[in-house]
C-alpha cells in the first residue's frame, strides 16, 4: 500500500486521499478551520498548511502521493497558522470572554493549540450586524470567519444555499440568500445540516445560551487534537 | 477658594480621586469623589441577544461578578416569561450568591480594611498593607485567604469558575450540586463559621476599645435603603423593598423592586460619571441614602441564621434610637453578613434540592425584564428591553457603589471638616479620608482590583488654578 511520511510516522493512504485525510484517519491532528470531511475541500483558511518537501502546501486540498515527505508541526508551520489566526480575530469581533460557543469554538481552540495568545495585528473592530430574524436561529456576522462550511451544507447536503459569500478581499462576508437578506425570510431549518456545522458562534440556535456548564463543554471534554481525527468531527 | 486632589485613592476596587474644596477662610465647601473611568457598558450590549447578558455584563466586575451575573439572570427570567425558578436553580443561585458575599466581604475586611484597624490609620504605609498583615498576624491573616478560597470555591461549583462563570441562565440555571461537590464543601464549613465568628469579635473588640473615636469617625445621619424578606429578615438574593429614615422610621415598605423607578431616580452631576441616586419622595437634598451591610443589617428585623441573629441583636445595641449611623460600623454589619453567609451556605448544603435535575422553566417571552439583588456592596438594579428579535434595546444599571455615592461625600466632607487643619496636607489627613472611603468598601470601576499599583497623589490647588503643594505616597 502506498504510504506517507509525516514526520516520524509512516502513514497509508487509499489512492485519492488528500494529505489531511490520510492523517485524520491515522489519528494525526493537522489544525484546520475551512475542512471539513463531509464536503468539498475549500483550502481557504490556510490553517491546515504542511510542508511537502520544503514546500507549504494546504493539507486539504493536496493529494496525497506515495513517499512524500511531510512535516506538519515545524516551528515556520506553526508561526504560519498563528499569524493566520491571529488575522482572523483581528478582522472580526471575537469577543471569548462573553461568547456562548467559548469552550466548544473551533477557532478558539484551534487557536490554543497553535499557541496563539493574542492577536499582534491592529483589530478592525468591523461593523458588522447580527440578524436575529429568525424564529430558532441568529446569525451573528461578528464571529464569522469566512470558512463557507454553512454555505456548503446549505447548498450540497440540504440543498436550499441559504448562504453565500459576497465580496472579495477584506470586503468578503456571508450574505443570506433572501430579497431582504434576512435569514427569517428563508426556509433555514433546525434540521439542516448547515445549522450545526458551523465552527464558530455565527449560527446559533436562539435563547439556549450557556446552557452547557463549563467543564462539560465540548473541547472542555476532549481536546480539539483527539476530537478532529478518525471521522470524529462533528 | 482651594481645592484638593486625592488621585488614586487607594485600597479601593478600581480607581477613584477626592477633591476637597476650600473658600478664603478656609473652610470646606465641597467634598467630591470623582468616579473617573467610563465603562459603558449599558451601551455596547445594545444589539446583543438577551441570553448572553448574564455572562457579558458581570465583565463589569472583577470581585463581586456574581453579583451582576444573578442580578441580570433575574431580569432575564422576567425576560422570558419566568417568575418562580425550581428548587433546584432557585436554591443553587442562592449558595452561589452566599460564596460570592462571603468571598467579596472576606477580601475588602482581611486584604483592604484591616491593616487600617490592626495598625492605626498613622502607621507606616509600607507596612498598612496585607503583607504587614501577613508579618504580624500571621494566622488571622491566613484565615481570611482561607475565608475568601471557601467563598470562591462555591462560587466555582455553582457557575463553573471563580471569576466570570456561566451558571445562571435565563429561567434557571445550567448545572446543580454534585455529591462530590457537596461534600467537599460541607468538609470544611464549620471552619469557616467560626472562623467569621473569630472575625466579628475582632472587629467588635476593636471598635469598642476606642468606642468614642469610632462612632464619631465619618459620622453622617442617613437614610437606609435595602431588600428584605417578606417577614422583614435580612435577604440577599430577592425580596421587597424597604427604605428606612435616618430616625429609624419607615419611608417605605414590601415594595415590588421592579417598580424602582417609581421609588429612585437618578441625580447627574457634570464632574463624576457616577450618578446620585434618591428617594423620590423625599427629593434630591434629602433622599439620598445608604446601602450595603450597614444599611442591610439597619434595616433588617431578624436574620434567619442564629449566629448572625445574635450578632445583629448587639450590633443594634450600639446605637439608643435603634439605627446605627456610625460609618466605620459598615465593617462590624459586613462582618455578620460573612457570618450569616456561612451559616446559610451550611443550612443549603444539607438541602437535597440542589442535587435535583429540573434545572430551567420556559414561559412567555416579556419586552421588559428588571433584576434586582443584594451585592456585597448594596442593591445593584439591572434593567432591560428587547425587541421582538431578543435583541437588547435599552439597559439601565445602577450599580451599588453609585447608591452610596452621596453617603460617601458627605463623609468625606465631614472627615475633612475635623481634620483638614488650614491649608496644610498631612500624611494623617490622606489616611483618613481613605479609610472613610474605603468603609463604604466603593467599588469604582467594577474592575479587578490592582492591589499595590496604585500611588496616592494629592495636589492642593489655589483658586487660581496653581498647585500650591503637593503630596504623594507610592
Amino acid at each position: 500500500m502506498a504510504s506517507i511520511q509525516i514526520d516520524d510516522k509512516s502513514i497509508d493512504f487509499q489512492p485519492g486521499q488528500s494529505i489531511i485525510q490520510a492523517a485524520s484517519n491515522a489519528g494525526v491532528y493537522i489544525p484546520h478551520l475551512c475542512y471539513h470531511p463531509e464536503f468539498t475541500a475549500h483550502g481557504s483558511c490556510r490553517v491546515c498548511m504542511v510542508e511537502v518537501n520544503g514546500r507549504q502546501v494546504s493539507a486539504c486540498t493536496t493529494e496525497a502521493q506515495d513517499g512524500m515527505q511531510i512535516s506538519h508541526m515545524s516551528d515556520d508551520l506553526q508561526q504560519t497558522r498563528k499569524q493566520v489566526l491571529e488575522m482572523l480575530f483581528a478582522e472580526g469581533n471575537h469577543v471569548c470572554p462573553s461568547c456562548e460557543k467559548s469552550g466548544a469554538c473551533t477557532l478558539q481552540s484551534v487557536a490554543e493549540y497553535c499557541g496563539m495568545l493574542t492577536a499582534e495585528f491592529t483589530f478592525q473592530y468591523p461593523q458588522r450586524e447580527i440578524d436575529a430574524s429568525h424564529e430558532d436561529f441568529i446569525l451573528d456576522k461578528n464571529r464569522c470567519i469566512n470558512c463557507e462550511l454553512c454555505v456548503r451544507a446549505s447548498r450540497d447536503i440540504d440543498g436550499k444555499s441559504v448562504f453565500a459569500i459576497a465580496g472579495r478581499g477584506g470586503q468578503a462576508q456571508l450574505i443570506v440568500n433572501a430579497v431582504d437578506g434576512q435569514l427569517g425570510s428563508t426556509d433555514f431549518s433546525v434540521q439542516d445540516r448547515a445549522a450545526s456545522v458551523c465552527p464558530v458562534g455565527s449560527i446559533l440556535p436562539k435563547h439556549y445560551g450557556f446552557v452547557t456548564p463549563i467543564g462539560q463543554r465540548s473541547f472542555d471534554l476532549k481536546p480539539i487534537e483527539q476530537q478532529q481525527v478518525s471521522g470524529h468531527e462533528g | 477658594m482651594t481645592k484638593i486632589t486625592i488621585d488614586p485613592i487607594s485600597r479601593v476596587e478600581g480607581h477613584g480621586k477626592i477633591t476637597l474644596h476650600q473658600d478664603e477662610n478656609q473652610r470646606i465647601t465641597q467634598a467630591r469623589l470623582h468616579i473617573s473611568e467610563f465603562r459603558g457598558f449599558e451601551k455596547f450590549i445594545q444589539g446583543r441577544p438577551y441570553w448572553e447578558v448574564p455572562v457579558m455584563v458581570q465583565r463589569l466586575c472583577g470581585i463581586c461578578p456574581v453579583s451582576h451575573h444573578l442580578a441580570a439572570a433575574k431580569a432575564m427570567d422576567r425576560l422570558v416569561g419566568v417568575s418562580q425558578l425550581t428548587p433546584t436553580a432557585e436554591k443553587m443561585r442562592k449558595l452561589m450568591h452566599f460564596g460570592q458575599v462571603l468571598q467579596s466581604h472576606a477580601l475588602h475586611f482581611f486584604h483592604l480594611s484591616s491593616p487600617d484597624l490592626l495598625f492605626g490609620y498613622d502607621d507606616e504605609v509600607r507596612h498598612r498593607n496585607i503583607i504587614g498583615v501577613i508579618e504580624d498576624h500571621p494566622e488571622l491573616a491566613k484565615q481570611g485567604v482561607l475565608l475568601r478560597k471557601y467563598g470562591q470555591e462555591v462560587v466555582r461549583m455553582t457557575a463553573g469558575k471563580r471569576i466570570h462563570g456561566t451558571g445562571a441562565v435565563p429561567g434557571g440555571i445550567n448545572k446543580h450540586l454534585s455529591i462530590t461537590e457537596r461534600d467537599e464543601l460541607l468538609k470544611d464549613i464549620d471552619q469557616i463559621i467560626s472562623w467569621s465568628q473569630n472575625a466579628v469579635e475582632l472587629f467588635k473588640t476593636i471598635f469598642l476599645r476606642n468606642r468614642e473615636y469610632h462612632e464619631q469617625f465619618a459620622l453622617i445621619s442617613s437614610n437606609m435603603f435595602s431588600l428584605v424578606q417578606a417577614d422583614g429578615a435580612l435577604e440577599l438574593y430577592d425580596g421587597g423593598l424597604r427604605a428606612r429614615s435616618a430616625d429609624n422610621a419607615l419611608i417605605f415598605d414590601q415594595q415590588n423592586p421592579e417598580k424602582y423607578l417609581d421609588l429612585i431616580h437618578e441625580h447627574v452631576e457634570s464632574w463624576s460619571f457616577m450618578k446620585f441616586p434618591f428617594i423620590r419622595s423625599l427629593g434630591v437634598d434629602k433622599g439620598w441614602y445608604r446601602v450595603g451591610p450597614l444599611a442591610r443589617v439597619n434595616n433588617c428585623d431578624s436574620i434567619d441564621t442564629p449566629l448572625a441573629e445574635q450578632q445583629r441583636v448587639e450590633f443594634k445595641a450600639l446605637s439608643a434610637d435603634g439605627i446605627v449611623q456610625y460609618t466605620l460600623a459598615y465593617h462590624w454589619a459586613r462582618l455578620i453578613e460573612v457570618l450569616h453567609c456561612a451559616e446559610s451556605i451550611k443550612q443549603l448544603l444539607h438541602d437535597p434540592d440542589l442535587q435535583g435535575e429540573d434545572l430551567l422553566v420556559k414561559g412567555d417571552m416579556q419586552a421588559v425584564g428588571i433584576g434586582v439583588i443584594e451585592a456585597p456592596r448594596g442593591t445593584l438594579f439591572h434593567h432591560y428591553e428587547i425587541n421582538e428579535d431578543g435583541l437588547i434595546k435599552k439597559a439601565n444599571l445602577i450599580v451599588s457603589t453609585t447608591n452610596n455615592n452621596q453617603a460617601m461625600n458627605e463623609s468625606i466632607r465631614q472627615v475633612a471638616d475635623v481634620y483638614l487643619d488650614g491649608r496644610e496636607l498631612t500624611e494623617p489627613l490622606l489616611n483618613q479620608l481613605e479609610v472613610t472611603v474605603r468603609a463604604y468598601d466603593p467599588c469604582l470601576s467594577c474592575a479587578t482590583h490592582a492591589l499595590g499599583k496604585m500611588p496616592l497623589q494629592v495636589d492642593l490647588i489655589d483658586h487660581q488654578g496653581h498647585t500650591t503643594q503637593s503630596l504623594s505616597k507610592a
